[in-house]
């Protein structure tokens, strides 16, 4: 079945993650349902240990032991991946789910030329291409990255960071995946090289038809990418909205007080609104909203029950704020 | 009002080691010519990439690194020729605080012993006083309770709070000067906030000066009151807040501005990037470091440095555009 712009090419439900350590369950992503859409660029925003990271990684059921799925299911194009079999999982990863991770000096190995990364990404999925049709492909992809040929024969400490990162992109492109997962791709970068990395990455996201899973802690960035962004807290999503209604009219007081405490250079701010307190310890945390303990408005029930991510008109979130209004 | 800390043709060139032995010995050259002054109860902002020279300029300013050439002030002494055991005096008054809080304390020390281990090394005080003074900043920086997180250890804080132990201890000599160098770079969204504003209202309450090192330009227009824009070990532009970022002048200076990302999606467009990286520091590009980048380069940008010129009011640019 070929998916048109908007279809839900990946969906999530109910996923629950849990790393049972000697002092109890760490609850790192608990009962996270999200639907991503072919060609959109899907923001996954918090502060770490918020379980954005974990829950990106779930998606090619790559988390890192003892981390294990406690309940909830995944579904790449309507197969279930934590079902997969290590053979089929190989082929989900790279040729229809590729990731680039934040750091691609510790991604690229020191001992191998830029073309071996590709002959290598390509030979996993296809070992019959030989090494003349590694190298074409390689160099077509460096032209769309700005790159010149000449940089395949050369080793990673001999590129700039920006660079880096491109061959990063690069690598991850090569076998024209359907999503990318970007895990905070530009934090290692300087300001105008991230700039120009945002950049490429849309135009390549047109060229090669891509969804783009984003997870980032920089406001600043999503801000400029995404077209709706998932907030999450203590493991859960806070608010889920499109980018215009997370910025306008954020519903969530995690996400208002978010917004508030994060300085912009365009306005004239006096004073930043920060928040108190400090995010949940996720061990054996307890019943009720795991904002509850910093929200300014909170109510009894919140420290009782969890409030469920519910849809209020377009925007969804997660608090007795509007349960009890609607 | 008289310059707190003044840098006068400020150089530091790090020597590097080349390939093979006898081949000829290179430099990086980290800080090139800077002169800067800051005032009493200013915060100067040092903001630019990695690799402009940034952290060493205020590693110089507190003595951490030597000066290959140039001259620092403090408080209108040279003390850029100081004894070993003036510059520890010296210390009390001009501190740092580094990025990353973990790795700044050891884990072996609780939080009492490490705010409280600059006065033991300046002879301040006996036990019990010292004890008081650090309890004392503890509450100051926000640090509460503080008899109980007195006696905890670094594993046992949360990060802001690791950042706030790194600040006590900074601050617990009285110090006048403090350089900061991306105090918050490794903090949180929501516990950056907090440190910012911790900073602003110690600042008030105990007549601090800052330079205030970071790459992040929307932190600087927070916390600042005049900001320089580093280059490739040089200053190419240094203005008020206000001035700096209403009216960018050099071009490197609006392209940085530019680059920023801003957290609202209205404010999308794009963004005309100046072409590739930073240049190594080792060989740098010949008059205006910037002219291989810079969209309006004239032949006259790579014959010669552009001198820091007054625009007006201060405003400074090392450029040679009208």
């Amino acid at each position: 079945m070929a998916y048109a712009d908007g279809d839900p090419i990946l969906e999530i439900h109910g996923l629950s993650i849990a790393y049972p350590i000697s002092i109890g369950t760490v609850r790192a992503v608990e009962s996270v349902s999200l639907s991503v859409r072919k060609g959109e660029v899907l923001g996954i925003v918090g502060e770490s240990g918020c379980g954005k990271s974990t829950l990106g990684l779930s998606i090619l059921k790559l988390m890192k032991p003892p981390g294990r799925i406690s309940a909830g299911s995944i579904l790449y194009k309507g197969a279930d991946v934590l079902s997969m079999g290590e053979k089929s999982l190989l082929d989900l990863r790279g040729r229809n789910i590729a990731m680039i991770f934040q750091n691609p000096l510790t991604s690229l190995d020191p001992l191998v030329t830029v073309q071996d990364h590709f002959v290598e990404a390509i030979r996993v999925h296809e070992p019959e291409v030989g090494r003349k049709d590694c190298r074409a492909r390689a160099e077509a992809i460096l032209s769309d990255l700005g790159i010149e040929g000449r940089r395949l024969s050369e080793y990673p400490y001999q590129l700039s960071g920006g660079m880096r990162q491109r061959i990063m992109i690069g690598l991850a492109l090569i076998l024209h995946p359907d999503i990318l997962l970007a895990d905070e791709p530009t934090t290692a970068l300087d300001v105008i090289v991230e700039a120009g990395f945002t950049e490429l990455l849309m135009k390549l996201k047109r060229q090669y038809d891509l969804t783009v899973l984003l997870i980032s802690h920089n406001l600043g960035l999503v801000a400029e990418m995404a077209d709706r962004i998932a907030v999450m807290y203590g493991g859960r999503i806070a608010e889920l909205a499109s980018v215009e209604d997370i910025f306008a009219r954020p519903l969530h007081p995690y996400t208002r007080g978010l917004m508030a405490c994060v300085p912009n250079i365009l306005l004239d701010q006096k004073e930043l609104v920060a928040m108190p307190g400090s995010p949940p310890d996720l061990v054996d945390a307890p019943e009720g909203c795991p904002f509850a303990p910093r929200c300014p408005e909170v109510m009894e029930v919140c420290r009782v029950e969890t409030p469920r991510l519910k849809d209020y008109g377009g925007p969804a979130a997660a608090c007795w704020l509007y349960e009890r209004k609607a | 009002m008289a310059a707190l800390v003044k840098a006068e043709r400020l150089v530091k060139d790090f020597p590097v080691r080349g390939a093979f032995p006898g081949s000829k010995k290179k430099y990086v050259h980290a800080v090139d010519y800077v002169d800067l002054a800051i005032e009493e109860g200013e915060v100067l902002g040092l903001a630019g990439e990695s690799g402009s020279g940034k952290s060493t300029t205020g590693r110089l300013l507190v003595r951490l690194v030597e000066p290959s050439s140039g001259r620092i002030e403090y408080r209108g002494r040279d003390i850029t020729e100081y004894p070993r055991r003036e510059l520890e005096a010296l210390r009390a008054k001009i501190q740092m605080i580094f990025q990353d809080p973990v790795s700044s304390l050891s884990p072996r020390m609780s939080v009492g012993e490490a705010i409280g281990h600059p006065l033991k090394i300046h002879g301040l005080g006996d036990a019990a006083r010292r004890r008081d003074a650090v309890l004392g900043i503890m509450e100051k920086v926000g640090l509460s309770p503080a008899p109980y997180l007195y006696r905890k250890y670094p594993h046992q804080l949360s990060g802001g709070q690791s950042q706030r132990v790194v600040i006590a201890r900074a601050l617990v000599t009285r110090p006048d000067f403090i350089v900061a160098d991306e105090p918050i770079a490794m903090a949180d969204v929501s516990v950056r906030a907090l440190i910012l504003q911790l900073m602003r209202q110690l600042k008030d309450e105990m007549g601090l000066t800052y330079l205030f090192i970071t790459h992040d330009l929307a932190t600087a227009k927070y916390l600042c009151d005049r900001v320089a824009i580093m280059y490739l070990g040089r200053i190419v532009e240094m203005a008020t807040r206000d001035e700096l970022f209403s009216h960018p002048h050099h071009p490197y200076a609006k392209a940085l501005l530019a680059a920023v990302p801003i957290p609202d999606p209205k404010a999308r467009k794009p963004k005309n990037l100046p072409a590739g990286e930073i240049p190594s520091a080792i060989d740098p590009p010949s008059g205006c470091h910037f002219h291989p980048r810079c969209p309006y380069a004239m032949p006259a940008c790579s014959l010669a440095r552009p001198p820091l010129r007054d625009l007006g009011s201060g405003h400074l640019s090392a450029c040679i555009l009208e």
